[in-house]
């Protein structure tokens, strides 16, 4: 296990003491989170840890019940998506936040429009088509609407959305979870790329084996809790350990299963 | 394909994929059109339809219906409601609704005639009065929405009631201030017509602005190596365009021409058509009315957005309370009563626009009125009662709403949400 410590000066992102209540649940309790430029942290824990609420929170779209955000150095209020979207945090949401009535375009670009008085569809549609193709998207046409991509294909919108407004840190709420093969790949170099880049990168994933790939450092939330951070060699046994709060869990146990048959 | 063999140079950016039918040409383009109506994109189609068999069945009921000047005289009905609908679709768009742009309409007329004509303050200060209490009535039904969540349903509802109560409060017992003929109010609700060399001029303008536009479009689409429409295809579309539009001149020409307040009218549903789809705002709108939560996300400020609807919609209600006295050329307490609001929604309903968000355009509050116009001036023609009259429009509603419905499923059903 490392600590949080980090260089002082390139740290972008500082969360200290960061609660969520909704109502009676506590959805997050004391979260601590570091990330700094040229990083990849990758957050992990089981259905309901938090996850995405702590994305919620940095995005502006909760605010935190305690706590504080620190952004290069300076603290921060996050009081709406907008105020996040200014100061270079970009969001791919698990929902994936599309509007379904308007086209590949539209959702692109939406809020950012360019030429607000007299929008220029040409030029959006240029950018709209490179930036698709950097992500080897296999969309037929961008003037369709959302409502008639496949599941992957919107998951690649909400991608490349995130990317336009070149931020300073990506967020990205399980983002390969419907892609295919080749796309989920494509995604994962988008994020090294991202990362050589100087951005900071957090990363949310059920899949270990992609987490690994690409993270710098691990996060695991338990039951809305830090429970520890994680080198990117760690053993999956270790962090599995960590994400369900037991060495002896359902997962070991398969695993145990696994083998024994395996043997007999 | 033709392209790939010329290199993939040639390659347009928007037709690499190759599952895309490659839709070029005229047959293309109907392909396209037949592919969108089936999947339940119908646009105006349901309108023309509506408008062919209306006027097919009152001329064949009574040939007058067709006169050129029951046709004049269908307009500048229509255009007083036509603003009032052209209000409505911007709060349809958030997926909201406002029932009160009736009783503001009548407000508006009321306070025409108590401000002008009997406290004799000059009729551009009681337009912006009037106008003013449009805006501050848009700005409390956004207020209710954004601050407590009110759905607009019911906040219109109660304003409804209280914008009538204040109607009749200002105009008092008389219950009824008559404008005078002479002004120029009255005259542009009654009489004033444009010159006809000027009709076919501005008749002209439609086409040469989609030409102009076309081909520029044309131009900086193959620049930016994207495909682009053929040019045979918009010189025909503009070309019966034109035609038509000309013809249409002509024959209202026969009669008294064409109204300046139907021309004021169109110019504002010009006017809306370009900020809905060309500007941010009317990106906002229809984010807002698909997807409220993504356009918070997406750092659109939803409440402004609502509150620019509400706003535009109450003041459209008051240009067309007003517009509606000076047809009447009298403010009375019968004005934006009975069924102006319901008019005008179901015109909004008819031309397109969606009840549940997201869905339509400005022309919608155009052709919208113009069926629901033809219907009750075709009744009337047919000295059928107020009560008749009613019930046929009730009907078409219904039906207009059930094609809504249908084509929303459709939609679903071929992934077009
Ligand atoms: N808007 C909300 N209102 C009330 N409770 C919420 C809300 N959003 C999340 N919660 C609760 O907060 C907890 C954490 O939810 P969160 O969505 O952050 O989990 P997660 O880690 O992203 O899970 P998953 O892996 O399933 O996406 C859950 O118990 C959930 O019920
Ligand atoms: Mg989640």
């Amino acid at each position: 296990m490392t600590r949080q410590d980090g260089n002082e000066k390139d740290c972008i992102l500082r969360l200290r003491g960061i609660s969520k209540q909704f109502g009676a649940v506590s959805a997050l309790s004391d979260i601590e989170l570091d990330v700094h430029a040229g990083e990849v942290v990758a957050l992990v824990g089981d259905n309901g840890a938090g996850k995405s609420t702590l994305v919620k929170v940095l995005a502006g779209v909760h605010q935190p019940s305690a706590g504080t955000i620190e952004w290069c150095g300076q603290k921060v209020v996050l009081e709406s998506p907008s105020r996040a979207l200014e100061l270079g945090i970009a969001t791919v949401y698990q929902d994936l936040a599309l509007c379904e009535n308007l086209d590949v375009v539209a959702n692109l670009f939406l809020g950012q429009e360019l030429s607000p008085f007299a929008l220029d569809e040409i030029q959006m549609e240029v950018r709209a088509w490179t930036l698709l193709q950097e992500l080897s998207a296999r969309i037929p046409s961008v003037r369709e609407p959302i409502a008639a991509l496949s599941g992957g294909q919107r998951q690649t919108v909400a991608i490349a959305r995130s990317l336009l407004l070149d931020p300073r840190i990506i967020m990205l709420d399980e983002p390969t979870a419907a892609l295919g093969v080749a796309q989920t790949a494509e995604v994962l170099n988008l994020i090294e790329r991202v990362r050589d880049r100087g951005h900071g990168v957090i990363l949310i994933s059920h899949n270990m084996e992609d987490v690994r790939a690409v993270a710098d450092r691990i996060v695991v939330l338990r039951l809305g809790r830090n429970n520890g951070v994680f080198k990117a060699d760690t053993s999956q046994s270790d962090l599995v350990a960590a994400i369900t709060g037991a060495t002896d869990n359902s997962v070991s146990r398969r695993q145990a299963r696994m083998t024994a048959s395996q043997e007999a | 394909m033709t392209q790939t063999d010329s290199g993939k140079t040639r390659q347009k950016l928007d037709r690499s994929d190759t599952r895309l039918r490659q839709d070029e040409g005229m047959s293309g383009a109907l392909r396209g059109f037949i592919d969108r109506v089936r999947s339940g994109e119908l646009g105006l189609l349901p309108v023309a339809i509506g408008l062919l068999v209306i006027s097919t069945v009152f001329s064949i009921l009574n040939p007058v219906f067709l006169a050129p000047n029951n046709l004049v005289n269908l307009l500048f009905d229509a255009s007083a409601i036509g603003f009032i609908a052209l209000g409505v679709v911007c709060v349809l768009l958030l997926g909201e609704i406002d029932l009160s742009v009736g009783s503001m309409s009548g407000l508006a007329s009321a306070m025409i005639g108590v401000l002008w004509v009997r406290s004799g303050l000059p009729m551009p200060v009681a337009v912006g009065g009037a106008l003013a209490a449009g805006v501050a009535m848009g700005l409390v039904y956004a207020l209710l929405r954004n601050r407590f969540g009110m759905p607009s349903f019911v906040a219109t509802l109660a304003g409804l009631l209280a914008l009538l109560g204040a109607q009749l409060y200002i105009l008092g017992p008389t219950g009824s201030i008559n404008l005078p003929f002479s002004s120029s109010l009255v005259r542009f609700g009654q009489v004033m017509v444009m010159p006809a060399w000027l009709s076919h001029l501005l008749a002209l303008l439609p086409g040469a602005f989609l030409l102009f536009n076309g081909l520029r479009k044309m131009a900086l689409r193959s620049a930016a190596n994207l495909s682009h429409e053929a040019a045979s295809l918009l010189i025909l579309r503009l070309f019966t365009f034109t035609v038509g539009l000309q013809f249409a001149v002509h024959y209202l020409n026969l009669g008294r021409g064409i109204p300046w307040m139907f021309a004021l009218f169109v110019l504002f549903v010009m006017i809306m058509h370009y900020a809905l789809t060309r500007t941010k705002w009317g990106r906002s709108v229809y984010a807002v009315g698909g997807n409220p939560e993504a356009a918070r996300r997406a750092g659109i400020k939803v409440e402004r957005i609502r509150m620019s609807a509400f706003v535009l919609c109450s003041m459209f209600a008051t240009a067309g309370g007003i517009f509606g006295a000076a047809r009447l050329a009298s403010a009375s307490q019968q004005a934006g009563t009975a069924d102006v609001n319901l008019n005008a929604i179901a015109a909004a309903v008819i031309g397109g626009t969606s009840l549940f968000g997201g869905r339509g355009t400005a022309w919608a509050a155009l052709f919208g009125i113009l069926v629901i116009q033809a219907i009750s001036n075709g009744l009337t023609l047919l000295n059928l009662s107020s009560s008749l009259r009613y019930m046929i429009t009730g009907g078409v509603l219904a039906i207009a709403v059930i094609i809504d419905s249908m084509a929303r499923q459709s939609r679903a059903n071929h992934g077009r949400g």
